[in-house]
């Protein structure tokens, strides 16, 4: 075990699996020589030279086309997208090819590939630098979707991510990219895709959350422990496919449900997590599913603490529905 | 006649494309195939001549009008008419159909349906074989109406900076649906985009298949050599609508006539029948492409559908919601 953040922890992961596994090319806007912008990518190009560690032009479209042919003929590529918010110039390449080559090619061609994109707020950077879009490539069938919270889980998920035969987006929370330190597995570790965690055991109200609200969600488990609210947290780590069931046994026990996350509430992750768990646990239910969201509008610069779903918006949501 | 035995090679594939075409019209205005049906009568000479200078090791990628070069690379008719009719015996199961021709035995990347989006596509494909090593050239077939569209432009400034082993033809056939050429872009001479990015270039008339095969050779070469991709416009017309639904009214009578007096797969023919022997050997040919073209028809009819649960093995591995 070594001490790392999240940066670290995710070029461990790159670096060992490049070592084992020389189809494995990384591609995107300043990721060889500079090291990526959030350093992720840092020592790659040095260590495995400009065949493999690629420094593209500003073309979102050209470096997910391009990835998708090179998975096309066996190699492994991983391009970076800067910002997650700039997906969008590829966002065709993604929906249109890679989620549907493997379909519309009778399964003979699988397009495995892993997008590595910071995402999410906190870091003041408005509209174009904060955004979080991951229910619209969830909504995309063909895709695989991935979003962790700690410096392990991140090296663990991309480590399988990389070795998982379809294309995986992986959401990297910049606000935590440095701020999220934790004991990492040195060598070869892995996280299942697809399989939640239980941050924190509780029997009052379960939460849902992911990604860097996974720290304001224990924050406010702590401030309403105090009122007598014993909160379970999961840990969703994997978006889609989605591990329902670990969702759907908490809320069995508490009867009581409150999703949290940065996206806007609108058609985001938190209202099919409520529409399932009404499917499958609806007679459970001891109160209204709560969602803690994002705004249904652009992502804000100097009202970023109102618009994300910090911990102050959270309390009272766990208290109200503790208390229905 | 010069290359008689590659003439007939040709001859044979260009007739099988435009038979099977045919027929696969007929079978759709009966309703044995669904949605859309691109037809690619008129522009064999590009499909033929591009996979006679092309290796079994290089690699093709088009656009969704893709049964020319599916079948001229080797795919047969049977699994072609298979995934027209949506037959779980189809080059694509089925799933995907006119659009969607796929062969990883004939490096065949698809058909595909999203205008230009297969362009960077291909170019990482001439990528990984700059990065394998192993000496594969990727051809790319566009449209003029993908000319406009920022994808093509995307994969064209990659090859060209990573000078990658690829060509990209431009297929003209002068109409972006049912738009011609000169009111839908303001530079008509496709050729000269490869300006823009540094590349070689070629522009001609697809009138005459060797010569479709000679100069994409030069281009094929040029890659293989190390040497970057070369853009080559290739002018042509399809005799057909856009796709089945399509009855042209944009363009007049005359102008379809004046295209098809100037027919490359006739202009073949012609100069095979000036020989007795060609000429016997032309018509063995029509007998046996037409046998080949009826019985995918049979095939493709008595095939099964897939079954639903191909969807969730083509999705990803891993459960999926119904």
């Amino acid at each position: 075990m070594t001490q790392m953040n999240m940066v670290q922890a995710i070029n461990d992961a790159l670096r060992f699996e490049m070592q084992r596994d020389d189809r494995i090319v990384v591609l995107g806007e300043d990721v060889g020589k500079v090291g990526g912008v959030f350093r992720v990518t840092a020592g790659l190009y040095d260590e495995f030279g400009d065949d493999r560690v690629i420094d593209t032009p500003l073309s979102e479209g050209g470096i997910i086309g391009a990835a998708i042919g090179m998975a096309l003929y066996g190699l492994k590529p991983v391009p970076e997208i800067q910002f997650s918010d700039f997906i969008f110039p590829a966002y065709d390449q993604i929906v249109s090819e890679l989620a549907k080559f493997r379909y519309r090619s009778g399964g003979e061609f699988p397009c495995p590939m892993v997008i590595r994109t910071p995402v999410g707020g906190g870091i003041r950077g408005g509209h174009y630098h904060s955004q979080s879009p991951e229910a619209q490539f969830i909504h995309v069938a063909g895709l695989k979707v991935v979003c962790p919270a700690t410096p392990a889980d991140a090296k663990g998920l991309l480590l399988s991510a990389l070795r998982d035969p379809d294309p995986v987006m992986f959401f990297e929370p910049k606000r935590i990219y440095r701020a999220a330190k934790g004991e990492v597995p040195e060598g070869d570790y892995t996280v299942p895709i697809g399989k939640a965690n239980v941050a924190r055991q509780g029997e009052h109200v379960t939460l849902v959350t992911w990604g860097a609200m996974l720290y304001e969600s224990l924050d406010a488990a702590n401030k309403v422990q105090a009122e007598g609210v014993n909160v379970e947290i999961i840990d969703l780590r994997t978006l889609w496919p989605l591990d329902i069931d670990t969702v759907v046994a908490s809320v069995k026990k508490t009867g009581r449900v409150v999703v949290v996350h940065e996206a806007p509430k609108t058609c985001g992750l938190g209202g099919e997590i409520v529409a399932l768990i009404n499917e499958k646990a609806f007679l459970y239910l001891e109160a209204p599913p709560k969602r803690v969201c994002g705004f249904d509008t652009p992502f804000p610069y100097t009202l970023e603490n109102e618009y994300l779903p910090l911990s102050h918006r959270i309390v009272p949501a766990l208290l109200e529905t503790a208390r229905y | 006649m010069k290359e008689a035995k590659t003439a007939l090679e040709m001859y044979r594939m260009m007739q099988l494309i435009r038979r099977f075409e045919e027929e696969a019209a007929r079978a759709y205005s009966l309703g044995k195939i669904g949605g859309f049906l691109h037809l690619y009568i008129g522009q064999e000479a590009i499909a033929v001549g591009a996979a006679h200078a092309l290796e079994a090791t290089d690699s093709v990628v088009t656009t969704y009008r893709d049964h020319g070069i599916a079948l001229a690379r080797g795919m047969t008719s049977n699994a072609g008419m298979a995934e027209l009719f949506g037959k779980v015996t189809g080059c694509s199961k089925g799933l995907g159909g006119s659009m969607h021709f796929f062969d990883k035995e004939h490096r065949m990347y698809g058909g595909h349906g999203i205008i230009g989006s297969h362009l960077p596509l291909a170019a990482g494909i001439a990528f990984a074989s700059k990065y394998t090593g192993d000496g594969g050239v990727t051809m790319v077939f566009y449209g003029d109406g993908a000319a406009s569209i920022g994808a093509t432009h995307e994969g064209m400034s990659l090859a060209a900076l990573w000078k990658l082993p690829i060509v990209f033809v431009c297929e003209n056939n002068q109409y972006s649906m049912g738009t011609s050429l000169e009111r839908s872009i303001s530079v008509t001479d496709m050729s000269t985009k490869a300006d823009a990015y540094g590349m070689a270039k070629d522009r001609f008339v697809a009138e005459d298949v060797f010569e479709v095969r000679d100069r994409l050779k030069v281009a094929i070469e040029r890659a293989r050599r190390g040497e970057g991709p070369t853009l080559v416009e290739i002018l042509t017309y399809r005799y057909r609508g856009h796709s089945m639904s399509d009855p042209a009214k944009y363009r007049t009578k005359e102008e379809v006539e004046d295209h098809k007096r100037r027919d490359a797969l006739n202009r073949l023919r012609a100069d095979l029948d000036a020989s007795t022997d060609t000429r016997a050997a032309a018509e063995a040919l029509d007998a046996s492409v037409e046998a080949e073209v009826a019985e995918s028809i049979r095939f493709a009819d008595a095939s099964p559908e897939p079954t639903a649960d191909l969807l969730e093995a083509t999705t990803y591995v891993g459960e999926f919601a119904r």
